[in-house]
C-alpha cells in the first residue's frame, strides 16, 4: 500500500470524505516523509509543522461537524519561497531577505488557507527565481529525488522535488522562463503555467513583471485543474489579474482528443543539445496522440530561435528595476559600517545578492542604460511581438502545440554552473510561452532510454484556453499510464 | 563583435558593490551573453510595435474604498534600523 502522502489530492479527498483517513493522518504522513528525506533533498527552507498540525485539527473538526469543504481542504501543500506568507519567513532563496517575515499573505495562499489547505512549508528555490537548477539558492541546492547527484531543475526545484518525493501532495511555484514546467519535467511531475494574469501575483516577490506567472506542481493533471480552480479568479489587488471569477477547470477534463488539431514544433527537436532519449520519448508520445483521434501535423514558430535572446534582455531589464527595492532601508539585510546611504545601499546589495542575481541586475542595468536601450531592450520587445504573432498564426491551424519541455533530463550538479549560456538553454522550449503569456503544461511522458530519468512533454495552448491544454494533457496522461516513482521514496509502492 | 562594458559605471548605476574578481568575471560573462542576445538585432522589426505585457490591459481601476493598511509597527517590523518610529539610514546630505 502506498503511504497517504504518495496519493494524489483527488484520491486523498475521497478518503477524507469517506472517513477512511483523517486530515491529521494525511499531515502526519507528509511530515513523516519530510523527516525521512529532506535532509538529503533540501527541498524546504522552512517546515511549518505546528501550523500544519493546527490547520489539520481545524479541518477535521469542520468535517466532523458536516461543514462543506472544498477539494483543497486538508491537502498538504508546499509554497515556493517567493510567495509571501504572513508571519512565516519568506526569503526568495536570498541572503538579502534572510530576516524577512512578511506582514501579509499572497493572494493564492490566502485563498487556499481560507479553504483549509495545510501548509507543510516554504520550498527552496533559485535566488529570486533566477535559475534553472536550484544551484543559485543562497541556502544550498535542492537534490533531485530520482538521483541526488542531479539537479531538480529550477527555479521552483524545491516545490517539484517535494511533490515528487511525497513531502507535499501539491505545490505552488512560479514560471518566468519555465520555472514551473522545467523542474516538473526533471522531477517527473505535472507543472502547469496558466495564462498570464490567470493567478493573482499579489504578494509574489517580483522578478520580471511582464513574464512572472504563478503555476502549480502536482502528481497528475486532475490535481492541476483542481488547484488552479481554487486559486484563479480576478484579484483587485493585482492590476494584471484577468477579469472574471474562477472557473471549474476540472470540468470537461475527460473529453478526449477527438477533433483536436495538434502541431508538433519539429524544428526544436533538431536543435543542438536535444538528448536522444528525450527525443525518443517525446516522439513515442506524439505517435500515441495520433492514435487517440487527434490530427497531428508539423507546426512552425519561425521566431522562436530569437525568443531566448529576447528573454535574456527583457527579464534582466525588468529584474534590475524590480530588485531596486532591496536597498537595506525598509526590510532585509543591511551591511554594517557604511558612512553614507549610497555606500550602505551598494554594500548591502553587493553582499546580500548572489552571483546570478548580480549578473542579471548588471545585464539589465546595462541594456536599459542611455545609448543601449533601443538596440537591446527596445528591440527585444519588438521580437517579443513577433514571437506572439507566430503563436497566433500557428493557432489558426492548430488547437495545441507540443514539444519536449526541456532539451535534456536532469543534469548533474555543477555541470552547467560555470557557463551561464548553457544553463539558459535548459529553458529554450519553455521561454516562448512566457513571452506570449499563453498557457502550457508539462507532464511526464516516460523515462529516457539513455539514462532512466523522467522526460517532460509540453502542451502549449491559446491565450486563456487552459481547458484544452488540461483536457489534452489528461488524455495523454491516461494513455501513458506513467506511474514510476523516484527511487528515493521509501517503499512508495511496497 | 564582443561588447565592451564599463563594468564600474554599470555597477554604480545598479548600486552594487563588486569585488575585483566579480568585476572581471562579469565583464567577460556579460560580453558573451550580450553577444548572444544581440541576435535580436538580426530581426527586421522596424514597423513592429513593442510588447510590454502579453495580455494588454489598460485603465484597470477598482472602487476607491478605504481599507486598513499596515500598522506602523508592521511596516517597521522588518527594518534593519529604526528610530522614533522611522526608518533610520546613514547620512544622506554632505555636512560641511
Amino acid at each position: 500500500m502506498a503511504e497517504l502522502c504518495d496519493l494524489t489530492a483527488h484520491e486523498l479527498a475521497g478518503r477524507l470524505r469517506s472517513g477512511e483517513a483523517t486530515t491529521a493522518d494525511v499531515v502526519d504522513s507528509a511530515l513523516g516523509r519530510v523527516t525521512a528525506v529532506d535532509e538529503r533533498l533540501h527541498a524546504f527552507l522552512v517546515v511549518t509543522e505546528d501550523l500544519a498540525r493546527r490547520q489539520a485539527g481545524r479541518v477535521d473538526e469542520l468535517r466532523a461537524r458536516g461543514e462543506p469543504l472544498p477539494p483543497t481542504a486538508g491537502i498538504p501543500l508546499a509554497l515556493k519561497d517567493v510567495l509571501c506568507t504572513r508571519g512565516i519567513r519568506t526569503t526568495a532563496g536570498s541572503k538579502i531577505l534572510e530576516p524577512y517575515v512578511p506582514p501579509y499573505d499572497c493572494t493564492p495562499w490566502g485563498r487556499l488557507d481560507r479553504g483549509g489547505a495545510v501548509l507543510v512549508g516554504k520550498t527552496n528555490c533559485d535566488e529570486f527565481a533566477m535559475g534553472s537548477s536550484n544551484e543559485n539558492s543562497a541556502y544550498g541546492p535542492v537534490r533531485n529525488p530520482w538521483d541526488p547527484e542531479r539537479v531538480p531543475g529550477g527555479s521552483s526545484g524545491g516545490s517539484a522535488a517535494a511533490v515528487a518525493a511525497g513531502e507535499a501532495v501539491w505545490a505552488l511555484g512560479t514560471d518566468t522562463g519555465g520555472s514551473v514546467r522545467q523542474p516538473a519535467s526533471l522531477c517527473g511531475v505535472v507543472g502547469l503555467k496558466p495564462t498570464y494574469g490567470r493567478i493573482s501575483r499579489f504578494g509574489l516577490i517580483a522578478f520580471a513583471s511582464s513574464l512572472d506567472h504563478v503555476g502549480t506542481l502536482t502528481r497528475d493533471v486532475r490535481d492541476a485543474a483542481t488547484l488552479l480552480s481554487a486559486i484563479a479568479g480576478n484579484d483587485p489587488l493585482d492590476a494584471t489579474s484577468l477579469p472574471g471569477p474562477a472557473a471549474d477547470y476540472a470540468e470537461g477534463l475527460d473529453a478526449g482528443l477527438a477533433g483536436l488539431r495538434i502541431g508538433v514544433v519539429e524544428d526544436w527537436l533538431s536543435m543542438e543539445g536535444v538528448q536522444p532519449g528525450v527525443r525518443d520519448s517525446f516522439h513515442a508520445a506524439v505517435d500515441m496522440l495520433a492514435g487517440m483521434g487527434a490530427s497531428v501535423d508539423r507546426a512552425e514558430l519561425p521566431h522562436a530561435d530569437y525568443a531566448l535572446s529576447a528573454y535574456y534582455l527583457i527579464a534582466p531589464a525588468e529584474c534590475s528595476s524590480n530588485l531596486a527595492r532591496f536597498d537595506g532601508v525598509r526590510y532585509g539585510f543591511r551591511a554594517p559600517g557604511a558612512s553614507d546611504v549610497v555606500e550602505m545601499n551598494m554594500r548591502s546589495r553587493g553582499r546580500g545578492f548572489g552571483d546570478e542575481v548580480k549578473r542579471r541586475i548588471m545585464l539589465g542595468t546595462y541594456s536599459l542604460s542611455a545609448g543601449y536601450y533601443d538596440a537591446y531592450y527596445g528591440q527585444a520587445q519588438k521580437v517579443r511581438t513577433l514571437v506572439i504573432r507566430d503563436y497566433e498564426k500557428a493557432f489558426e491551424r492548430f488547437d495545441l502545440l507540443v514539444s519536449p519541455t526541456s532539451p535534456t533530463t536532469a543534469f548533474k550538479l555543477g555541470e552547467k554552473t560555470e557557463n551561464p549560456l548553457a544553463m539558459y538553454l535548459s529553458d529554450v522550449f519553455t521561454i516562448p510561452s512566457d513571452l506570449s503569456g499563453t498557457p502550457a503544461i508539462s507532464i511526464p511522458c516516460g523515462l529516457a532510454a539513455d539514462d532512466g530519468l523522467p522526460v517532460g512533454f509540453q502542451f502549449m495552448g491559446r491565450l486563456e484556453d487552459e481547458r484544452t491544454v488540461l483536457r489534452a494533457a489528461f488524455a495523454l496522461e491516461q494513455e501513458l499510464g506513467f506511474t514510476a516513482r523516484p527511487p528515493l521514496v521509501p517503499a512508495a509502492a511496497g | 563583435m564582443p561588447v565592451e562594458i564599463d563594468v564600474d559605471h554599470v555597477a554604480r548605476l545598479a548600486r552594487l558593490e563588486l569585488t575585483p574578481e566579480e568585476r572581471e568575471r562579469y565583464r567577460e560573462q556579460l560580453a558573451l551573453i550580450l553577444e548572444h542576445a544581440a541576435r535580436v538585432q538580426e530581426v527586421a522589426a522596424e514597423d513592429v510595435p513593442p510588447t510590454l505585457h502579453p495580455v494588454p490591459r489598460s485603465n484597470v481601476l477598482r472602487p476607491d474604498d478605504h481599507r486598513p493598511g499596515l500598522s506602523r509597527e508592521e511596516a517597521l517590523a522588518g527594518a534593519p534600523e529604526v528610530e522614533d518610529d522611522r526608518f533610520k539610514v546613514p547620512r544622506i546630505v554632505e555636512m560641511e
